[in-house]
């Protein structure tokens, strides 16, 4: 038990210290998955409630699909999306791999699933429930889409919370499409693999305490968000 | 309308997807070293790589990985300079017309460590073929990184050697971890097995437990480094000025000096050896 007393000291210096290098990696890691949930929102959730309200073809296939989705391995992402980003890959000339944007790019593939899966369940749901009183009012799908997603916006927010807390804890994908590289593309997961690679378990638990405790100041925030949210339209 | 929704999303993606990007990489000169977890997890790099930068103004942005996959990246045209650990992989790069030509550097030597009770008894044995050929005859944990690294492919030419079949033997008393020198130096601390680690892993990592060296000191068992430019015939986006000024740096008397100052608890852990 001597390595969580350990880990704990570790984790409390490294806060106390204000280490510039621990910054950085904070920094970068809330860029990269930030960033990433932004633009898996943006593709996402109008992917979801349109799976939602539109009637096509192969409707219950696509939600098949997504929810299968949810479960992608980050390594299988960050093998494919290396292979596309390499230099012999197609779209090797951009000189993306091993860059920040490298590892946005394959937390969107992460997380874009998870996000519309969990939207298209939020706003049928709120379809079934405003259904009539938005036909009667002659709404048509787009008005009714943005409609829902505007209302179910707090329950929503639950989606992109769990798309985040996908991004910021996955290590996989990011080190593979980022290689870890020091003030570059190190972040908070890599970081605390690379520590367990030292051997410096105590370090690595350390970062591993500060995760939790940058995830939790993060959910927390989205919660008051919410609370206040949900008090001003009650 | 929904095309109009198409275009904003797709611009506000490309936006926020090239906000994040290379910004820092277009105003630094920078190389990118594809090299093996020991000089990285031994903390060389840690050590020389800022007077390097500090000479030339070029930073260096590594990638650690096992031998065998950096030579795959280096071949991919991912890196621009390749610093490893296996003369013949390192000799087929060269070969292939993958890399321009290979230099020395540097070398150290692996040891076979183990848990203290040492139920295969071959503590202070120096010849590192009859170790292995015991370890196999009473069966002791033995783990292997798995993972086609230079340590990898040099415990297998060991076994080889020995004349065991470890193939057959795995997932028994031989486990593969599939894993960085790190991750296997733990799982043989935790499982109380016996595995082959680069001198330099080994003396800087820090979770040995009840690990000790066991046989240490056979000429077969050392570990020479080579580096090696990518071809820029082979692929045209390789930095092959800078390369060379790092290999250049490298074998220099600077950069030879900095190999050899470099030590853990007084231990040096590196033997500079350029020609």
């Amino acid at each position: 038990m001597n390595d969580f007393s350990s880990a704990f000291t570790a984790a409390l210096s490294l806060l106390a210290s204000g280490d510039a290098d621990l910054a950085e990696i904070i920094a970068l890691s809330l860029q990269v998955s930030l960033g990433a949930v932004f633009i898996a929102t943006c593709i996402g959730m109008p992917l979801g409630a349109a799976t939602a309200l539109y009637k096509f073809p192969g409707r219950r296939t696509v939600v098949v699909i997504l929810n299968a989705l949810m479960g992608l391995p980050p390594v299988v992402v960050g093998l494919i999306v290396y292979l596309l980003l390499s230099r012999m890959g197609p779209f090797g000339v951009l000189g993306l791999l091993f860059t920040p944007t490298a590892m946005v790019f394959a937390q969107v593939i992460l997380i874009v699933p998870i996000i519309a899966a969990l939207s298209r369940q939020i706003v049928e749901d709120l379809w079934r429930e405003y259904d009539e009183q938005l036909r009667s009012l002659g709404a048509g799908p787009l008005r009714c889409m943005a409609t829902l997603l505007w209302d179910g916006r707090f329950s929503l927010l639950t989606a992109v919370l769990a798309g985040f807390g996908r991004a910021s804890a996955e290590v996989g994908a990011v080190m593979i499409v980022g290689g870890n590289i020091d003030h570059v593309t190190r972040v908070m997961t890599t970081s605390i693999a690379l520590e367990v690679s030292k051997g410096n378990l105590a370090m690595a638990l350390g970062l591993g305490m500060v995760l939790i405790v940058l995830s939790l100041a993060i959910n927390g925030s989205a919660f008051l968000l919410k609370e206040s949210g949900l008090r001003k339209h009650a | 309308m929904k095309i109009i929704d198409a275009t904003t999303l797709a611009a506000l993606v490309l936006a926020v997807l090239f906000s994040t990007g290379p910004s820092k990489a277009d105003e630094e000169k920078f190389i990118t070293l594809a090299s093996t977890t020991s000089t990285r997890d031994s903390g060389l790099f840690d050590f020389i790589l800022p007077m390097f930068t500090q000479r030339t103004g070029t930073q260096v942005r590594v990638v650690a990985v096992g031998t065998g996959q950096a030579i795959r990246l280096a071949r991919g045209g991912d890196a621009d300079v390749l610093l490893v650990h296996h003369r013949k992989s390192e000799d087929a790069f060269v070969a292939d017309g993958e890399g321009i030509r290979r230099y020395d550097v540097m070398y150290n030597d692996f040891v076979i460590v183990g848990p203290a009770a040492d139920p295969a008894a071959i503590k202070g044995l120096h010849d590192a073929v009859s170790a292995m050929s015991k370890i196999a005859t009473v069966k002791a944990t033995f783990l292997s990184r798995g993972d086609d690294s230079g340590t990898n492919k040099k415990e297998l030419s060991l076994w080889q050697m020995a004349g065991t079949n470890v193939t057959g033997a795995s997932g028994t008393w031989y486990r593969e971890t599939g894993s960085g020198m790190g991750a296997t130096l733990n799982a043989s601390a935790a499982s109380g097995g016996y595995t082959l680690a680069d001198r330099g892993t080994w003396l800087a990592f820090m979770n040995k437990v009840d690990l000790v060296i066991m046989v240490e000191g056979d000429p077969r068992i050392l570990n020479p480094y080579g580096v090696i430019a990518v071809n820029p015939a082979k692929h045209p986006n390789v930095k092959v000025e800078l390369a060379q000024q790092f290999i250049d740096w490298l074998v220099s008397k600077e950069g030879q000096d900095a190999i050899a100052a470099f030590r853990i608890n007084g231990q040096q852990l590196f033997m500079p050896n350029a020609q």
